[in-house]
C-alpha cells in the first residue's frame, strides 16, 4: 500500500526529531558516534513509526517484530527513535553513556527493555537475527525479523557464516538492512578493506538483494514491503546512506564516525537540521 | 572409606567396571532433555557423530540444527534461538567451542544472559592421537571468568547425562565439559547430582590430605585414596563437578578436616579448577595446596593413558603428590 503524502510528512518530521535528539544527547554525553546515527534517522523513523509491529508499553509482547541492531555503536539513533515512540521519556536520552544510565554506550538488553540483544562487538547481529528467525519459524510464528548492520562489519567472518546459514535455511522471515555509508573508523571502506561487489556477494549466498537510497523514507519502506513478498530467500536491503545526513557540514566526513559534537557545534548542527525542516535533500545518486 | 551416601557403582574398584566416554552422557542426556521439553534444540558444527549430537538428531530431526564448520555462528545463532524461547545446546570440540567463539559467547550469551548450554567436547589431553591443537586445556579458566556463567566438568558418563538434563532446566548460560576417551562409570542412577554441589567419594576417620578433583580424573583420585589408605595415609576425596559456582562449604569443610589440599584436573594448572580452589582457600582457610594439572605446556599425540601418565595426571602421580605433601610438613 502506497504511503500518503501526510504519512510521508509525519515520518520525515519524526526523522527530524530523532536527529535533533541524537545531536542533543551526544553533546550531553561528550563521547559517542555521530555520523552513523544521523545517517540512519530516516530508516529508524520508518521502522519505529511505520514498519514494526510493536507496542512501546509492552516491549516483550510476543507477537512483536524483532529489530536487531548489529552495529551497536549507532545505538543513539535507536534510543532516540524508541524515546519518541514512547518506550521511555525523551529526557532520559540525556543520560546516554552516564554512570547508572539504562542507555549504555553500546546497547545492553538487560538494562533497557525493547533492545532485543546486547551488541557492539561487530558481526554478531545477523547470526542472532537468523537464530531468532529460525526459531520463530520452527514454531510457525509470523513475526518478522529485521537486522540492522553496518557496511564495515561485513569485514567480520561471522557475518558471512550467518549469511550462509540464512541462505541455507531460506529464512524469508528475515530482512537485513545494511547501512552502506562507505565509512569506517580508519577511513573509507573501499580503502580500508574493499567490500564490493556487496550485492553480488549476498546473491551468491542465496539472498534476495535490493538497493535503495536509505535516506529516502518512501523508497526504504517500499523495499521492506517487497522483501515481505519474497518467500524463498532472506532479503538484504543495501541502504545507501549519507553519514552525518541532515547536518550538511559533516556529511560524508569519516572523521565524524566516532566523535560527538561540542556544545558550539551542537548548537550549529541543530540549527542546520531545523533549517532543512525535515526534508533531507535526496541527493544520493 | 567409600561414602555410602554417594551410591557409587558396586564395581567401583573392580577391573571390569563399566566404561564410557562422558560425551555419551551428553548424547543420552540431550535426548532425555529433548523428550522433557520440546523447546530443547541441539546445534552442532559438523561433528554430529563424535559429539553424540547425532543421537538427538535421530530422535528429533527437526530440532537439530546443522551449522557446518562455523562455531562463531553457532554460538550467536543459539543466542538468537534462546531469545525466541528455545533451549539450545551447542556442541563442538572445546578447542573451538569455547576456544574459537569465546567473544561471541561472552557478548551474546554471558553478558546477554541467554540460556544457552555450551558443550565443549574432546577436552583435555585424553583426546589422544589428534594432538595439541585439539587438546583443549584452557576452557575451564576461560569460562569460569565469565560473569553469569555456570561451569561443569562431569566425572563420568552417568553424571554427564544428569548434568545435561539439569542444564536444560537451569536458567542462564552454562558450560559443560566432556571427554573423548572411555572412562570408568563410578556413579550410578542413585548418586546425587545437583548443579553447584560437590560429592564426597571417600572419607577416612582422620584424613591427612583432601584430594579435590573435577572431571573424569576423580576416578583416579578415588583409587588413589584406597591405595594411600593401605600405606597408612588417610584422605578425603571430594569430587567437584561444578567448577563455578564452587560448593564453598564442602571445599572448606574438606580443607578444615584434612589440613592439606591436593587438586586434580585435566587442564592447565593455572587458571582452572585448582586455581579456583586455591583462591577460595587463600581467603577463607589458608592451608597448604598443591595443584596437579598441565604445567604451562601444550599436549601432543599419544594414547590417552600414556599422555595422562606423561603429564603427571594418573593415579600413581596423585599418590606421589599426596605423599610429598605429607613429607614436606
Amino acid at each position: 500500500m502506497a504511503l500518503t503524502d501526510t504519512e510521508v510528512s509525519m515520518l520525515e518530521k519524526k526523522a527530524e526529531e530523532i536527529r535533533e535528539t541524537i545531536v542533543t544527547m551526544l553533546v550531553a554525553a561528550g563521547s559517542g558516534h555521530t555520523a552513523g546515527p544521523l545517517g540512519l534517522a530516516d530508516i529508524f523513523s520508518a521502522f519505529y513509526f511505520h514498519i514494526l509491529n510493536h507496542d512501546p508499553r509492552n516491549p516483550d509482547w510476543e507477537e512483536r517484530d524483532r529489530l536487531i541492531l548489529s552495529n551497536g555503536h549507532t545505538v543513539p539513533v535507536r534510543y532516540a527513535a524508541m524515546a519518541h515512540a514512547g518506550y521511555f521519556p525523551v529526557a532520559e536520552c540525556l543520560t546516554l553513556r552516564k554512570f547508572g544510565s539504562r542507555l549504555q554506550g553500546h546497547p545492553e538488553r538487560l538494562r533497557l527493555p525493547g533492545l532485543e540483544t546486547t551488541s557492539g562487538p561487530l558481526g554478531e547481529g545477523l547470526s542472532q537475527a537468523a537464530g531468532i528467525a529460525h526459531a520463530l519459524r520452527m514454531d510457525d510464528k509470523k513475526n518478522r525479523v529485521y537486522c540492522m548492520m553496518s557496511d564495515g562489519e561485513q569485514e567480520e567472518g561471522n557475518t558471512w557464516e550467518a549469511a550462509m546459514f540464512a541462505g541455507k535455511y531460506k529464512l524469508s522471515n528475515l530482512t537485513a538492512v545494511m547501512d552502506r555509508n562507505n565509512i569506517q573508523i580508519d577511513g573509507m571502506t573501499e580503502e580500508v578493506m574493499p567490500l564490493e561487489p556487496l550485492a553480488d556477494k549476498y546473491r551468491a549466498f542465496n539472498w534476495h538483494v535490493l538497493e535503495v537510497n536509505g535516506n529516502d523514507i518512501t523508497a526504504f519502506i517500499e523495499a521492506v514491503e517487497e522483501a515481505k513478498a519474497i518467500y524463498e530467500k532472506p532479503t538484504l536491503i543495501v541502504a545507501h546512506t549519507i553519514p552525518g545526513k541532515g547536518v550538511p557540514e559533516i556529511e560524508f566526513d569519516y572523521r565524524w564516525h566516532g566523535k560527538p559534537p561540542t556544545q558550539e557545534e551542537g548548537k550549529r548542527f541543530l540549527k542546520e537540521i531545523r533549517t532543512l525542516g525535515g526534508r533531507v535533500p535526496g541527493d544520493y545518486a | 572409606m567409600l561414602n555410602n551416601n554417594a551410591h557409587l557403582s558396586a564395581k567401583v574398584f573392580a577391573d571390569d567396571i563399566e566404561q564410557a566416554p562422558t560425551r555419551d552422557g551428553f548424547g543420552h542426556g540431550a535426548v532425555e532433555a529433548g523428550k522433557a521439553d520440546s523447546n530443547v534444540v541441539v546445534l552442532c558444527a559438523d561433528l554430529a557423530e563424535s559429539t553424540r549430537a547425532e543421537w538427538f538428531q535421530k530422535e528429533f530431526p527437526k530440532r537439530f540444527v546443522e551449522m557446518g564448520v562455523a562455531e562463531q555462528n553457532m554460538a550467536t545463532v543459539a543466542a538468537g534461538m534462546a531469545a525466541a524461547g528455545k533451549v539450545p545446546f551447542i556442541a563442538s570440540y572445546a578447542a573451538f567451542n569455547p576456544g574459537r567463539n569465546y567473544e561471541q559467547i561472552r557478548t551474546t550469551i554471558a553478558l546477554n544472559e541467554r540460556h544457552v548450554i555450551v558443550c565443549g567436547m574432546h577436552a583435555g589431553v585424553s583426546v589422544g592421537p589428534d594432538g595439541a591443537t585439539h587438546q583443549m586445556l584452557e576452557d575451564l579458566g576461560m569460562m569460569r571468568m565469565l560473569p553469569h556463567m555456570t561451569v561443569i566438568a562431569p566425572g563420568d558418563a552417568e553424571e554427564a547425562r544428569k548434568a545435561v538434563v539439569a542444564a536444560a532446566k537451569h536458567d542462564g548460560p552454562l558450560y559443560l565439559r566432556f571427554g573423548r576417551a572411555s572412562t570408568p562409570i563410578f556413579t550410578t542412577l542413585e548418586t546425587p547430582f545437583q548443579i553447584g554441589k560437590a560429592l564426597t567419594l571417600w572419607e577416612s576417620q582422620a584424613p591427612h590430605v583432601a584430594i579435590l578433583s573435577t572431571g573424569s580424573l576423580s576416578y583416579a583420585a578415588l583409587t588413589s585414596a584406597r591405595s594411600l589408605e593401605e600405606e597408612g595415609i588417610q584422605s578425603i576425596v571430594l569430587h567437584v563437578p561444578t567448577v563455578k559456582p564452587l560448593d564453598g562449604a564442602a571445599v572448606l569443610e574438606a580443607a578444615r578436616r584434612a589440613g592439606r589440599v591436593l587438586t586434580v584436573e585435566e587442564h592447565q594448572a593455572a587458571g582452572g579448577f585448582g586455581s579456583a580452589i586455591a583462591e577460595l582457600l587463600a581467603e577463607r582457610h589458608p592451608v597448604p595446596v598443591h595443584r596437579l594439572g598441565i604445567q604451562d605446556t601444550f599436549g601432543q599425540s599419544g594414547e590417552p593413558e600414556e599422555l595422562l601418565r606423561h603429564y603427571g595426571l594418573d593415579a600413581s602421580h596423585i599418590q606421589k603428590a599426596a605423599r610429598a605433601m605429607l613429607r614436606v610438613q
